[in-house]
């Protein structure tokens, strides 16, 4: 329920809401999207990756010299969890044709192509399997299916929305491999939304040029996720899933190849030697970082254990510079602070405006664009909204949806977000939503070729951990259509892989290597990596904990 | 610039709320979530967090307060805490997952109590709908399945996240949300009607018809890439 001084400001969004309404049904803007310039000037002047302290050098790996965020930074120049010279690396407990690491989707989705293609899988997952960032995803997925789109409009797009840095060849396989997915998901069980003559429906989203967006009501990555898992949990007897045990560290061959992971029993604290001929990393992203104090949507282990550990094996990081902020997260009320409010809502119509109710903004502009706006709107200009905590947001006006769209719209379209707000005595058929730009994707990350290969031999990724498919900004939609495009593409390539490769010596010798490295900058033995899982535990009750292990926490 | 955050301190701090967790006495803030209560006091959760936003069922929870006999359901990552609430979280629970072939079963009348025979043992006790923190009808979507109504099962249960409260409270030991999850796989796969569009599509990309403007637009220079696109059209009426 919001108190009276809100409610008055939400009486000035109803006294606009008409006229906004008349024009958005007269099929015209009060803001066009913006031009290149203004874009650049937003960005610079208001997006947080461009602060002073954003960024910084790092000193150590295969990036060294790089500007990187300085959180990713923090974790990168750490040290290693292991000892590794405690490790009797001849006598692996597990033998694998491919290890996938990380039972989100990607992971799911690369098991299920992996043992389609003859291989045996072993899943590293640290949670529960598909507990993780895909089952999250609300808003949908990307596929040119529409007779008025096409795979070369959509690669446009992407490639604009990621200010044209992205790696060409991956957003052909991204964008070609589309429809397919859209296809082979439907077969597994995908209950898309659909229109009267069955076709797809389709959405709009921010930074497309045509409606593209394939949804499950607003559980379209949970319907994705629980078919996902489902289909893996359907093949015990070639996929081995761990749960609990995620990998700490690579391991690689006396020739440089990527053999497997050193794995960690999060519950009886043994650490576990997994041999495989290919590995494949999808740990996805790095929320819980929470990078310049920002709340984030991601889930408890979006940690980034996945970009340390290729790194400290001598992959290469691509636009680790780069941090997506989505424009409308949850500000109140405060349990539900940086609580992701889908796109779809401003795909559907709905729209942002400040404390008198006024619009300020193309709705659907990319996302580093959008938030920009937002965290102008309640900087410079001062016309967001405080709350009673001395947070600021701006206005999502939601119940415009129902007038443009027909009552029921909302309900039906967008549950989640109902019952989500329902919860805290908020309808927002009736009430806008206070929304801040959060914490949201890892738009760079390990990079790839097309097949889903790093730059370390028998080490794929793909997912929201590897880098360059989106440049320095992923649009919506197109992470759920990356993770299923690399989660299939690295499951045949690492399967087909394995079938040749044979193994050295293993060694863990570039943990040694790297140790020096952390020690040359004088980084303390406190300071430790991977993360695996955040630290909620207030200081004071830390202090006390004299003996606790650091199971998931540093610094 | 950030509105910052500690993910467990609650807004205002003024009355600490009383929460036995486990048996234990603890003070916590006001406001906290049962997950935010469970840090504040000084557990890290392995098990028993996945999303942390009511999506993925990691955080089933039971619970009961004072003034009630009643045992209590919800999730921890959004239920509030009140006062005197005795809680604890049910951190795994052993449930029937059958194997099958989706690509050989037949969309019939009885392949979900073939597979699930148990659903048979349902004695309309209603006990599991009362316990569904999603609100969902679960004991009519099972009541569904054994009619044999693959559509309404998959309707009825498409919310589920699949957090097993209510096979945790069945009697009937049914494992409800898998027989949804295989519910809904049948009818995405075999029962919904489909379009014309994406069969169309997928024979244009099975015939090349998009391989060369693919590799010509690939070819582009930054700046004849970056002028396409801002000249390209913006359309969202037509399909
Ligand atoms: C709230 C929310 C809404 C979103 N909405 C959309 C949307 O509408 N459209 C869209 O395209 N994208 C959306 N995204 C982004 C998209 O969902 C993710 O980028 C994508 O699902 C990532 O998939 P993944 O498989 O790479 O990673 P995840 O799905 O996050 O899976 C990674 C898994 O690896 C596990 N893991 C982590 N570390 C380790 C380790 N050391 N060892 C073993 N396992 C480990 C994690 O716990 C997790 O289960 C959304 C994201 C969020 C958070
Ligand atoms: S942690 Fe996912 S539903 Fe609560």
């Amino acid at each position: 329920m919001y108190p009276d001084y809100m409610l008055e400001s939400i009486r000035m969004v109803e006294k606009t809401r008409p006229k906004r309404l008349e024009i958005a049904q007269a099929g015209l803007q009060i803001f066009e999207p913006m031009n290149e310039a203004e874009r650049e000037d937003i960005l610079t002047r208001f997006h947080p990756d461009y602060t002073p302290d954003a960024r910084r050098e790092i000193r150590v790996g295969p990036n060294k010299g790089d500007n990187i965020t300085s959180k990713v930074v923090d974790n990168l120049e750490a040290h290693s969890r292991i000892d590794p010279n405690k490790f009797d690396l001849t006598k692996p407990d597990y033998d694998t044709d491919v290890l996938i690491i990380g039972g989100g989707g990607g992971g799911c989705m690369a098991a299920i192509w992996a043992i389609k293609h003859g291989a045996n899988v072993i899943i590293s997952q640290k949670l529960r399997l598909g507990d993780s960032n895909s089952m999250m995803s609300q808003g949908g997925m990307q596929a040119s299916v529409n007779p008025h789109d096409d795979p070369i409009i959509h690669y446009l797009d992407v490639m604009g929305g990621g200010h044209f840095d992205n790696k060409p060849e991956l957003v052909e396989a991204l964008t070609m491999d589309a429809s397919m997915i859209a296809d082979w998901l439907q077969e597994l069980g995908v209950m898309w939304d659909r229109e009267e003559d069955g076709n797809l429906s389709t959405k709009a989203g921010g930074g497309t040029s045509r409606r593209r967006m394939l949804s499950a009501r607003d559980y379209t990555g949970a319907d994705i996720m629980r078919n996902l898992r489902d289909e893996v949990k359907n093949h015990p007897d070639k996929i081995d899933v761990l749960e609990f045990s995620p990998a700490v560290e690579l391991i690689l061959d006396e020739n440089g190849r990527c053999a497997g992971a050193v794995l960690y029993n999060l519950e009886t604290e043994e650490y576990f030697v997994v041999r495989a001929k290919a590995t494949i990393m999808s740990t996805g992203g790095f929320g819980r970082l929470h990078i310049k104090g920002f709340a984030t949507t991601n889930h408890y282990g979006a940690t980034a254990d996945g970009l340390v550990m290729a790194y400290r094996a001598g992959a290469k990081l691509l636009y680790m510079d780069s941090v997506q902020y989505h424009p409308t997260g949850a500000v109140f009320p405060e349990q539900i602070l940086g609580f992701l409010i889908t796109e779809k809502v401003r795909g559907l119509g709905g729209q942002p405006v400040n404390r008198n109710g006024e619009l300020f903004v193309f709705p659907l502009e990319p996302r580093d664009v959008e938030a920009s706006n937002f965290i102008r709107e309640c900087t410079e200009r001062e016309k967001g909204v405080k709350t009673p905590t001395g947070k600021v947001g701006i206005w999502l006006d939601s119940p415009i949806i129902d007038l443009i769209n027909g009552e029921g719209t909302i309900k039906n379209a967008l549950p989640a977000m109902v019952r989500q707000f329902h919860r805290f005595d908020i309808d927002i058929t009736k009430e806008p939503m206070l929304v801040y730009p959060t914490l949201h994707y890892q738009n760079g990350g390990i990079e790839i070729n097309a097949d889903g290969s790093s730059t370390i031999p028998g080490l794929y990724a793909a997912g929201e951990v590897s880098g360059g498919v989106h440049g320095r900004n992923r649009l919506m939609g197109n992470s759920v259509l990356d993770y299923n495009v690399f989660g299939r593409r690295t499951g045949i390539n690492a399967a087909e892989y394995a079938k040749t490769v044979k193994l050295g010596k293993l060694t863990l010798e570039h943990i040694s290597k790297y140790e020096k490295e952390v020690n040359g900058i004088d980084i303390p033995k406190n300071v430790i990596s991977p993360m695996l899982l955040p630290d909620y535990i207030p200081p004071e009750v830390r202090k006390r904990q004299l003996t606790k292990n650091d199971e998931g926490i540093l610094f | 610039m950030a509105n910052e955050v500690n993910e467990n301190a609650p807004a205002n701090s003024l009355d600490m709320v009383p929460v036995y967790i486990m048996g234990k006495l603890y003070y916590v803030p006001p406001g906290s979530t049962i997950m935010g209560a469970l840090e504040y006091a000084g557990y890290q959760i392995k098990r028993g967090a996945g999303c942390r936003e009511g999506f993925c069922g990691a955080c089933a929870t039971v619970y009961r307060t004072p003034d009630s006999y009643k045992i209590q359901y919800g999730l921890a990552c959004q239920t509030v805490v009140m006062p005197d609430m005795y809680l604890a979280q049910i951190p795994f629970f052993p449930a029937v997952k059958k194997t099958y072939d989706i690509d050989e079963l037949e969309p019939n009348d009885e392949v979900l109590s073939n597979i699930y025979p148990e659903i048979n043992r349902c004695v309309g006790c209603n006990t599991c709908t009362k316990s569904c923190p999603q609100e969902l009808d679960v004991m009519d979507y099972i009541q569904a399945a054994l009619r044999g109504e693959i559509e309404k099962v998959a309707h009825l249960s498409f919310d589920c996240i699949m957090c097993g409260l209510c096979a945790a409270r069945c009697p009937a030991e049914i494992v409800h949300y898998n027989v949804g999850i295989l519910a809904r796989r049948l009818y995405g796969k075999y029962l919904v009607k489909k379009g014309e569009y994406l069969p169309k599509r997928l024979s244009e990309l099975k015939d090349g018809k998009f391989d060369k403007p693919m590799k010509e637009i690939m070819g582009l220079s930054r700046e004849e890439l970056i002028k396409r696109y801002y000249d390209r059209e913006i359309n969202f009426k037509i399909a």
